[in-house]
């Protein structure tokens, strides 16, 4: 079986490590006997019909000026697979994009794609450094957080994990992501997936699932997973 | 005043005791505090003027390399040493080497300055010409994003007063507007070799760019470059290894012609035979009759370029990763770097062993043991086997593997 996993515009946002994402899916099927078929989206192409997994990354300003008229051509699409439980991971860049839109300092809105109930202001300094976070359905999450946005949910949006260490989402709640249907945003770089297997996992599981395989996922060797997440959560700000 | 200045650096260097230590900033604190202009007044008096170099990578040794051809014809070269290269640093360095009389002895300054002190730097002192290397993510942490750094760069060039050399083939630093500019570059051959940061993922179309340049790395066999100065080309066997080394030396070539304008380029070329890399970098230590070669990587295009120039099946390797405040708190950046093919990884190590062990795992690289503690690593490294050794590693665990190897018996 080939999971086709969709690397929304890698080459704009790529910042920080984000295509390790794409490497802990491939790998963690691949040692699992699956076949992976990774399709890298730039601007003007069209999104396939058959997509098991969406990944998206963080990027620098000149990259999200770049996908900003495309990600509105897509944004239809994209929509349509989260809420049909497509399995999605967005960080950063492309968490803030895929929510109602980013109010910049000048008070100015650009506008994102409104597939998330949720809203960014810039905010006053940078928020950057280790983060650990507490989520209820995969225990501790570990990785870097280097974002001036300030994120906000909408009613009955859930974030992905409460910090524990780090800021988060914003200054006025203790949230960090969203959580939405099969979807995770967040502004967790590290990346997020090599040292957080059990998120790599549900992503994975949940794609078979929808494709008619529901089984229990063969168990890995995380040893080292495991200590460089515990590495990860030990270290200063 | 100035006089007072010098005097009252001095005193905090003799009352601290720390003019043995020589990197320490503190008299230049006070001297900055007192005496803002202090430094502006004592570079600006340099018959060849001030020459800064900034950048992501390459500035340390690219900054010897400069030195030292301007020694080999006859300059007295000032330049600051790696841990000062900020203002504080540079006024330190001054404090240590002026007259109690004033007289600063010296026909040139070339200073290594980083994107953010550099720009600070232009703010209280001349800078008469700069060479401006490369744009790529370091230490992310400390400047938020890449286009800042472009800016940087920016800024630092429009204060210019003469000559700005900048990179023609990185595209960041290639646009930066100066009142004079000038080029050092790649032939098509070696563009090929050279990694951007853009295309570190995919590798986008490379283009040669058609603004012609000063000095040109035409190639680069063993250890053997062949520079393109105007019309003249010119090969040399050179100490300094790897392909950046080779082609920021392109820079430094271009800058020293742009100073010494009477110098034969061709006799600068040959000037570059025996000019050695700066500590750490490509470095070659014993430890009892074993070689170990120390690789700094502070980046991803640092450690790719690094790869691509000293990765074979000949040697033994260990990978060092530390994320202290010098080498950046953030390791994402391990993840942009392309691992696969790499053999013979003996031990990886440092305070972030197990990322990098993490990190080879998912470019299924066989690596041998993860030991966090360098002195350890660096004793597995040597017994592992007949082969020469190399260490890739981050600037912090680069001091202290220097530290343990050169301070200490290992064996």
């Amino acid at each position: 079986m080939t999971i086709n996993i969709l690397h929304l515009y890698p080459k704009e946002m790529n910042l920080y490590g984000d295509h390790g994402n794409i490497l802990a899916l491939t790998r963690r099927l691949e040692w699992r006997g699956y076949k992976t078929n990774v399709i890298h989206y730039e601007p003007g192409m069209e999104i396939p019909k058959d997509v098991d997994i969406i990944f998206g990354g963080g990027g620098q300003d000149s990259g999200q000026g770049k996908i900003e008229k495309d990600l509105k051509k897509i944004a239809k699409v994209l929509k349509e697979k989260i809420e049909a439980g497509v399995p999605t991971l967005l960080i950063c860049g492309l968490y803030q994009l895929m929510g109602k839109y980013f109010e910049t300092a000048e008070g100015q809105r650009i506008e994102g794609t409104g597939v998330l109930n949720l809203y960014t202001k810039a905010g006053p300094t940078r928020l950057i450094g280790n983060i650990v976070i507490d989520s209820e359905e995969f225990g501790e999450v570990v990785g870097y957080e280097n974002h001036s946005g300030l994120t906000y949910l909408g009613e009955g949006l859930k974030p992905f994990g409460e910090v524990k260490i780090g800021d988060g989402n914003n200054d006025k709640d203790s949230g960090e992501g969203v959580r939405y249907k099969n979807c995770i945003g967040t502004y967790l770089h590290g990346p997020i997936l090599p040292k957080n297997p059990k998120v790599t996992d549900f992503l994975i599981k949940t794609a078979l699932k929808n494709k008619g395989e529901s089984i229990d996922l063969k168990p890995l060797d995380d040893m080292i997973e495991n200590k460089a997440h515990k590495v990860a959560a030990s270290r200063p700000r | 005043m100035k006089h007072l200045s010098i005097f009252l650096g001095k005193s905090v260097q003799k009352l601290t005791g720390l003019k043995k230590t020589g990197g320490s900033a503190l008299p230049g604190l006070v001297v900055e505090k007192t005496d803002p202009k202090f430094i502006g007044k004592i570079l600006s008096k340099l018959p060849y003027g001030v020459v800064v170099v900034s950048g992501t990578n390459g500035k340390t040794t690219t900054t010897k390399v400069i030195s030292e051809l301007f020694e080999k014809n006859g300059l007295k070269v000032f330049t600051n040493k790696t841990g000062s290269n900020f203002v504080r640093g540079v006024i330190s360095a001054i404090l240590k080497n002026i007259k109690l009389t004033g007289k600063f002895d010296y026909d040139i300054a070339v200073l290594e300055l980083d994107e953010a002190h550099a720009v600070k730097f232009s703010e209280v002192a001349p800078i008469d010409y700069a060479l401006l290397l490369n744009v790529q993510r370091d230490q992310l942490d400390r400047f938020g994003e890449i286009d800042h750094t472009a800016d940087l760069l920016q800024k630092i060039a429009s204060k210019t007063k003469k000559t700005t050399i900048l990179n023609r083939e990185d595209p960041r630093v290639s646009k930066i507007k100066a009142k004079n500019t000038k080029f050092f570059g790649l032939s098509k051959e070696m563009l090929d070799k050279f990694p951007s940061d853009d295309d570190l993922i995919e590798k986008s179309e490379i283009k040669v760019s058609d603004q012609p340049a000063a000095v040109i790395l035409k190639n680069l066999k063993g250890n053997t470059a062949t520079y393109q100065i105007g019309e003249e080309s010119e090969s040399v066997e050179l100490e300094l290894k790897g392909i950046y080394n080779a082609y920021n030396v392109a820079g430094a070539l271009a800058l020293v012609a742009e100073v010494l304008k009477d110098k034969n380029p061709k006799e600068l070329v040959g000037e570059l035979k025996d000019i050695k890399s700066a500590f750490g970098r490509g470095e070659v230590l014993k430890v009892g009759d074993t070689e170990v070669e120390i690789l700094l990587v502070k980046n991803p295009s640092a450690f790719q370029l690094s790869l691509a120039s000293f990765a074979d099946k000949d040697h033994d390797y260990m990978i060092a990763i530390n994320d202290n405040i010098a080498d950046g708190r953030d390791v994402s950046w391990l993840w942009n770097v392309d691992f696969s093919g790499l053999k013979n990884v003996k031990v990886v190590s440092g305070i972030r062993a197990t990322d990098m062990a993490l990190r080879l795992k998912y470019d299924n690289v066989e690596f041998g043991e993860v030991e966090e503690d360098l002195e350890k690593a660096i004793r597995k490294l040597v017994k592992s086997g007949p082969n020469k050794k190399r260490i890739f590693t981050t600037y912090t665990a680069m001091l202290e593997i220097r530290k343990i190897i050169s301070g200490r018996s290992l064996l």
